[in-house]
C-alpha cells in the first residue's frame, strides 16, 4: 500500500471529525425505578447531551421495571446503564453518570487523557 | 425417620448418589455454592440439577450463564441427552447468557446490579421457576469495575434469591487459598460443595465433597463421581449402614462335591465368595462352574474380567467342558473386560456399579481382584472392595471374587487383605509331593454353615473340576500319582484280603465235610454194635425161656409136686 501523503491524512481526519460533529447519537438509558441513582443519571445524561450534542441526539429513558424483558435482550446487568447505539462502536456506561469525564470518553466526545 | 422430617426441606437433585449423601438434596429455597477448578464438572452438575428438576420434579429452572452462550450450553449438554431447546420451548427452563465485555463498559459513577435482579426476576417469574443456576457469577468481577460495589451487590443478590424462595446453585472457580477466587463462600453459607479433579498414578478421578451443609447431616467424605452419557453419577465411599437383609437360600457352586463340602448345599445367596490361590490353580475354572450353574438356573451373571478377554475365557473354559458361549447368546452372561489401568479405582467401581445396575445380575464375578493393586494402593483397593461387597450385599447379589496369591507369601492372606469381608473363602493351592505339583482345595472359612475341614484334591478334567476322594498318607494328603499309588496299593490289599477270606471259607467247608464224614462213620459203627447187642439180648432171653421150660418139663416128669403146692416150693 502506498503511503498516504500527510495532507491527505489530515483531510481524512478532519472529515471524520466533521462527521462526528454532525452524526446523530442514539442513546438508551436504562434505569431501575426512580431511585436517587436513576434520577441523578437521567439528569446527568440530559445535561451532557444538551451541552455537547445539542440537537443531534435521541435519548430514550427506559424503566426496567416496566419492561423487564428488555434487560436480557439488551444484556443489561447494572443499573443505570447508558447504551450508545450509534454512532458505532457500541458502548455501555454504567453508574449514575456523575463522572462527566468518563461519560464523555464513553460517548467518544472526549479523548482519554 | 422422624429426624429427617424435622430437618430443613430439601430439593432433590436427581443425581445418583448426591441425594444420598446430602440426605435428600440441596437446601430448598437457599443458595448452594459449588466450587472447583476448571474442568471438574461444575456447570454440568448445575445443569443436571436444573434439568432433572424440570423433568423429574416439576420444578422449572433458570440457568444464567456468564461464560458460555446458550448455544454452546445446549450443544455441550446435548451429549448427555438433555434437550434444552425442547425444555425451553415447554417453558421448563430459561437459558440466559449474560454477556459482559469489559472494554465496552465505562463506569461513570455509583451503580448497582438491579438490572441483573430484574432480568433474573423476570426469567423466574416467566416460568415460575423454583431453581436457579448462576454459572459462574464471578465473571462479573472480570467484566465490571469496582469490586466493592459488586461484593455488596452479590450479598444482596443471595439474600434476594432466598427471599424469592428459589433453590439456587452458584458456581465458583477455585481460588489459591480460598474455595473460590472471590470468596463467594462468605456469602453463600448454607451449603458448599467442592468438586475436585485429581490425578494419581496417571489416572484421574473427579471427586465431590460437601464441605458444609447448614442445618443438615451430610456425608463429609470425598466421593468420586463419574460423568458419562447419562450425566453425573456419584457413589458414597462408605455405605451408610450395615443392614443387609440376608437369605437362607443356597445356590450351587456347580460342583456337587464342593456343595457337599459347603454344608451340603453350596453358597448362601447374596454372600461374598473368595477363591484365592497361587497361579494356575484353577480359580477361573471354579468361577466358570459357578457361572455355568447360575445360568442353568436361568439367572444372570455379570463377569468382570481384568486380565483375560471374554473370548479367551470362553475358549479356555471350553477346554474343561464348560461352554459359556450359549449363555452369552441368551443374554444371561455378560462379560465386562477392562484393563485395571483403564481408569482409576473409583471409576472402576462406578463403572461396575453402573454395569450392575444396568444388567441386574444375580451373580457378579470379579476376576481377579488383585489386579487393581498397583504399587502401594492396598488400602484404597480394600476400601473399594468393601464398597463393592456392600453394594452387592445390599442388592442380594452373590459376589464371586478370585484373588491371586503370590507363591512365597502366606497363603491364607490375600494381597488386598479383604478376608474379613468375605463370607466363604475357598483356598486353592498346589500341593507338591513326590516330585509333582497337584491341585488341592479347602474351605478356609464359610460363615453360617458346617463346612468340611478336609483338604481335597481336585482335577481339571475335560468335563470340569472334579474333586477326588481323600487319601491321607503319613505326610499329609496324598495327591497325584502318590494318590494313584495309594489307590493301587489299597486295591491289591483288598484283593489279597478277599483271597484270604475265600481260602478260609474253603477250609471251613472242608472241615465241615470231614467232620460230617466222621460223624456218619461213627453212626455206622454204633448201629452195628447196637444190632449185635440187641441180638445178644434176644438170645439171652430165649435161653432163659428155654431153661425155664426145661425145668418145668423136668418137674412134670418127676411128678414131684401137685400143681396145688406148686407155690410152696420144693425143699430139694
Amino acid at each position: 500500500m502506498p503511503r498516504k501523503k500527510p495532507r491527505e491524512v489530515t483531510q481524512a481526519f478532519e472529515a471524520a471529525l466533521e462527521r462526528a460533529r454532525t452524526t446523530t447519537y442514539v442513546l438508551r438509558l436504562y434505569v431501575a425505578g426512580t431511585t436517587p441513582q436513576s434520577v441523578q443519571a437521567i439528569a446527568n445524561v440530559k445535561q451532557i447531551c444538551e451541552e455537547h450534542l445539542h440537537g443531534r441526539y435521541e435519548l430514550e429513558v427506559i424503566d426496567l421495571y416496566q419492561k423487564p424483558q428488555l434487560a436480557a435482550g439488551e444484556q443489561i446487568i447494572a443499573a443505570p446503564t447508558l447504551i450508545k447505539k450509534l454512532p458505532l462502536p457500541l458502548r455501555r456506561m454504567i453508574g449514575n453518570m456523575s463522572d462527566t469525564e468518563r461519560l464523555l470518553v464513553g460517548l467518544d466526545l472526549h479523548v482519554k487523557s | 425417620m422422624a429426624s429427617a422430617q424435622a430437618q430443613l426441606p430439601k430439593s432433590p437433585t436427581g443425581i445418583l448418589g448426591l441425594d444420598a449423601i446430602t440426605g435428600g438434596g440441596l437446601p430448598k429455597g437457599r443458595p448452594t455454592l459449588i466450587c472447583g477448578s476448571a474442568g471438574c464438572g461444575k456447570t454440568l452438575l448445575a445443569m443436571e440439577f436444573l434439568v432433572r428438576g424440570a423433568t423429574q420434579f416439576d420444578e422449572p429452572g433458570v440457568f444464567m450463564a456468564f461464560e458460555e452462550t446458550t448455544e454452546e450450553l445446549t450443544q455441550n449438554v446435548a451429549s448427555l441427552g438433555f434437550d434444552l431447546n425442547d425444555l425451553a420451548k415447554h417453558k421448563k427452563i430459561v437459558l440466559d447468557f449474560v454477556y459482559i465485555e469489559r472494554s465496552e463498559v465505562e463506569e461513570t459513577g455509583a451503580y448497582d446490579l438491579e438490572g441483573l435482579f430484574i432480568r433474573l426476576g423476570h426469567a423466574i417469574d416467566s416460568i415460575h421457576a423454583k431453581r436457579v443456576v448462576l454459572d459462574t457469577i464471578e465473571s462479573l468481577f472480570a467484566g465490571l469495575p469496582n469490586p466493592l460495589i459488586l461484593r455488596a451487590e452479590l450479598r444482596r443478590l443471595f439474600r434476594w434469591l432466598k427471599a424469592k424462595g428459589v433453590t439456587a446453585i452458584i458456581t465458583g472457580e477455585r481460588g489459591d487459598e480460598t474455595l473460590t477466587r472471590q470468596g463467594l463462600e462468605e456469602y453463600v453459607s448454607d451449603c458448599v460443595i467442592v468438586l475436585d479433579h485429581r490425578t494419581t498414578e496417571q489416572t484421574s478421578t473427579r471427586r465431590l465433597r460437601v464441605v458444609k451443609y447448614r442445618g443438615s447431616v451430610h456425608g463429609t467424605n470425598e466421593y468420586p463421581f463419574l460423568i458419562d452419557e447419562s450425566g453425573i453419577s456419584l457413589l458414597p465411599i462408605t455405605s451408610l449402614g450395615l443392614q443387609h437383609t440376608t437369605t437362607n437360600e443356597r445356590i450351587s457352586s456347580g460342583i456337587p462335591r464342593l456343595d457337599a463340602m459347603l454344608g451340603g448345599m453350596g453358597f448362601y445367596r447374596g454372600s461374598s465368595v473368595l477363591i484365592s490361590g497361587t497361579a494356575g490353580t484353577g480359580k477361573t475354572s471354579f468361577a466358570a462352574h459357578v457361572v455355568d450353574a447360575t445360568c442353568r438356573r436361568g439367572e444372570r451373571v455379570l463377569y468382570f474380567t481384568f486380565e483375560e478377554s471374554a473370548n479367551q475365557i470362553t475358549r479356555n473354559m471350553r477346554s474343561i467342558g464348560i461352554d459359556l458361549h450359549p449363555w452369552v447368546q441368551h443374554d444371561l452372561l455378560h462379560f465386562e473386560a477392562t484393563r485395571p489401568s483403564f481408569t482409576g479405582l473409583e471409576m472402576h467401581l462406578t463403572l461396575m456399579h453402573k454395569a450392575i445396575n444396568r444388567f441386574k445380575p444375580q451373580v457378579v464375578v470379579v476376576d481377579p481382584l488383585n489386579s487393581f493393586v498397583v504399587a502401594d494402593n492396598v488400602s484404597e483397593v480394600k476400601a473399594m472392595l468393601m464398597r463393592l461387597v456392600d453394594f452387592l450385599k445390599l442388592q442380594q447379589i452373590t459376589g464371586l471374587f478370585t484373588s491371586l496369591t503370590a507363591g512365597g507369601d502366606t497363603i491364607e492372606q490375600t494381597d488386598v487383605a479383604i478376608s474379613s469381608l468375605i463370607d466363604t473363602w475357598l483356598l486353592l493351592r498346589s500341593i507338591e509331593l513326590g516330585g509333582e505339583r497337584n491341585r488341592g482345595l479347602y474351605v478356609l472359612k464359610s460363615r453360617g454353615m458346617a463346612h468340611s475341614n478336609q483338604i481335597r484334591e481336585f482335577l481339571l478334567t475335560d468335563h470340569g473340576v472334579e474333586l477326588r476322594d481323600v487319601y491321607v498318607g503319613p505326610s499329609g494328603v496324598l495327591t497325584g500319582s502318590a494318590r494313584l499309588a495309594q489307590e493301587a496299593q489299597e486295591q491289591s490289599a483288598l484283593v489279597l484280603r478277599q483271597q484270604e477270606a475265600d481260602r478260609k471259607r474253603l477250609e471251613l467247608q472242608r472241615k465241615r465235610t470231614q467232620l460230617e464224614a466222621q460223624i456218619s462213620a461213627m453212626r455206622t459203627a454204633f448201629a452195628e454194635q447196637e444190632a449185635d447187642l440187641l441180638q445178644d439180648i434176644a438170645q439171652e432171653q430165649m435161653r432163659e425161656t428155654l431153661l425155664l421150660r426145661e425145668r418145668e418139663d423136668m418137674a412134670q416128669s418127676r411128678k414131684a409136686d401137685a400143681p396145688a403146692n406148686q407155690h410152696t416150693g420144693d425143699p430139694a
